[in-house]
């Protein structure tokens, strides 16, 4: 799909946030239950929340990349 | 001043490994100088499509659109929903076929095809110009709010993200570029969406917001609704926050100055120019339109946010003695282009406040690589070809490209160590683009739809337009101004209530210039045969059928889907 340009943009993409959202995640699941420390965003765990939703997209990018390789 | 995690170093890290990467990686593609300039017109069109939105989501955008949310409230969402998306929906579907189709390589370029040499370079000198002033203010900003919210050197910032820049746009040229436009662009989006997510909910939800808003509203004398309706105040300046009527909006932000900048500005019709066919050159400002509309919640937002939270999160602007600086009446200057960057400071822990900090910079970076590419086209094709050296072989010029983008680079670097002034970089941006973008739509909107238009026109009528809006800021000033760079300089002759409706009057005085100059000067010189003008001009050019699969995918079935949407919008914050 990317042509004469050669690289499937969704490859770097999808493996950003894979490991962003690893990362993140993880951390958040250390973190989890340090209220002062998630005192500012209203309570709301956001590390581990958005960690989790960034590797959903990032996989979906990723499995997406593959499928049309695949082709 | 915020202390970073080396959880955060180690998110920007990622970032700048894969942006440096995707430049590594593209390296070897760029054999020609199509494939530098013009990504050898192989994208796909969401690629494209992400690109053209995200070229023009540089600093004006994320802080700009932040700081004015929280000056005037929703109502700056007239940058988007009268503004971007018809210009966007016109270019994709009235004026691409001669951008694309006329195999010009610039926009300048196309402007030496229908008309004369002349003027493709009175408008390449003015845009190179211009991008290496938008480039140099994009630097300027990053470095100082670095420098304020984390204590980074000034000096280290601007240096080391002019480096990255240049690394990975000298080896991937313009396809580097675009891809990374596209990964800033989900940046972003995931950078920003937990902001206001966590913001909202700071708030108490939406309606908690508009009822702080209204407080905030009825303190400032104006009607309650002012922050969290786009029209209702519009009948008079006096009852909205932007201090304008509905037809200075209209005519000034909707028409002149969004259709001069989404139509004709190189920096992102270049990156429709890069699709893999006509049909997805028309699909690209189309595609962009659809999270173009969205993106007031994801900019616009965290700036109404931090103004219903309080005092506390917008600072007072400082004197050079440190001390919050008054305005002639007394009363405090907030500082709003820190309206966003302090908002992720207090409500991002660490870890998301490394990843929204890495989105805030990466969209500095791709603000800079945006006008950095525009700039070593329209140089290399526009200035360097058509005047200094014709007849180079393909890869002298594709060696010229690489040259033109180090020195575009190091002007920038120069032009940001020369920007400051006012205290709203976009009004600043609004200004020069009204006296660089706003007459052009008119010698384009001429050009490609008048076959009667002539070379001799569009050049005076360019020249006009340019000199018009000038003498109009030099007469005029908004109310609590003081005459210089904002105006009057000329003595003053004309009173706005507020700078925003200046600059857009000063837009409609150079787009009506040109547009009288133009049609005055074609009437009086001699046209060119209509067989020179094939493909170049609306009347002269055979309809061409969609390449596309299925009625839905058309073009002009998209435009009007995204033409729904922008209405429903209207009415839902009317």
């Amino acid at each position: 799909m990317s042509g004469a340009a050669g690289m499937d943009l969704r490859l770097p993409i999808g493996g950003l946030f894979v490991v962003l959202g690893v990362i993140l995640g993880v951390f958040g699941v250390i973190t989890n239950g340090d209220t002062a420390m998630y005192e500012r965003s209203a309570g709301l765990n956001i590390n581990l929340v958005w960690g989790v939703v960034m590797f959903v997209f990032g996989a979906l990018f990723l499995l997406l990349a593959q499928r049309a390789a695949k082709r | 001043m915020t202390q970073l995690t080396t959880l955060d170093y180690v998110v920007m890290a990622i970032y700048f490994v894969v942006v440096l990467g995707i430049g590594w990686a593209l390296r070897r593609m760029m054999r020609t100088s199509t494939d530098f300039f013009l990504s050898g017109r192989s994208l796909p069109p969401w690629v494209t499509g992400l690109a053209f939105l995200s070229a023009n989501l540089g600093a004006q955008e994320v802080i700009g659109m932040g700081a004015s949310g929280a000056k005037y409230g929703i109502a700056t969402s007239h940058f988007y929903w009268i503004g971007a998306i018809p210009a966007m929906v016109f270019v994709g579907i009235f004026m691409m076929p001669f951008y694309y189709g006329s195999k010009a390589r610039s926009v300048p370029e196309y402007l030496k095809l229908r008309f004369d040499e002349k003027t493709r370079t009175f408008n390449a000198l003015g845009f190179a110009a211009m991008t290496i002033f938008s480039s140099g203010i994009s630097m300027y900003a990053m470095g100082k709010l670095l420098n304020l919210l984390l204590g980074w050197d000034f000096n280290t910032s601007v240096l080391v993200s002019a480096v990255i820049v240049l690394a990975y746009v000298t080896l991937g040229g313009l396809t580097s570029a675009i891809y990374n436009e596209v990964l800033q662009f989900f940046m972003i989006a995931f950078g920003f969406a937990p902001l206001v997510w966590v913001g909202l909910k700071q708030v108490g939800g939406w309606d908690g917001m508009t009822s702080k808003l209204a407080t905030v509203a009825t303190q400032r004398g104006l009607p309650e609704y002012a922050y969290t309706n786009v029209w209702q105040g519009m009948g008079s300046a006096s009852t909205n926050s932007i201090g304008i009527e509905w037809f200075g909006m209209v005519m000034g932000l909707g028409f002149v100055l969004s259709f001069g900048y989404w139509c004709t500005d190189f920096l992102v019709v270049q990156r429709a120019m890069a699709a893999d066919s006509m049909t997805a050159a028309r699909r690209t400002p189309l595609i962009a339109a659809v999270p173009k509309m969205f993106f007031p919640f994801l900019v616009i937002v965290p700036g109404m946010i931090a103004l219903a939270m309080g005092d506390n999160i917008i600072p007072a602007k400082l004197t050079a003695a440190g001390t919050p600086l008054l305005d002639t009446n007394g009363n405090v200057v907030l500082d709003y282009d820190l309206a966003t960057p302090m908002m992720l400071v207090k409500l991002f822990p660490t870890g998301m406040l490394g990843l929204g900090l890495t989105a805030l910079i990466a969209s500095f970076m791709s603000g800079m690589a945006g006008n950095v590419t525009a700039f070593n086209t329209v140089w290399t094709y526009d200035i360097y070809q058509a005047h200094i050296k014709k007849q180079g072989t393909d890869e002298h010029y594709l060696w010229m490209g690489r040259v033109a983008t180090v020195g575009g680079i190091a002007l920038s670097v120069a032009a940001a160590y020369v920007a400051g002034a006012f205290n709203n970089i976009m009004e600043l941006l609004q200004l020069v683009f009204a006296f660089v973008n706003a007459p052009l739509f008119a010698t384009f909107a001429l050009g490609m739809f008048w076959k009667r238009s002539t070379g001799h026109g569009a050049f005076w009528g360019l020249f006009a337009g340019t000199v018009a809006p000038a003498i109009h800021h030099g007469i005029s000033l908004a109310n609590g101004a003081t005459p210089g760079v904002k105006g009057g300089f000329f003595g003053v002759v004309l009173n706005y209530p507020s700078e925003m409706a200046q600059t857009f009057w000063t837009a409609i005085a150079a787009f009506t210039t040109c547009f009288v100059v133009t049609i005055v000067v074609s009437l009086a010189t001699r046209p060119r045969p209509d067989a020179e003008l094939e493909g170049l001009v609306y009347s002269l050019t055979p309809h061409r059928a969609d390449n596309v699969k299925a009625w839905y995918e058309k073009p002009s079935v998209f435009a009007v889907a995204v033409m729904v949407a922008m209405i429903a919008l209207n009415v839902m914050f009317y």
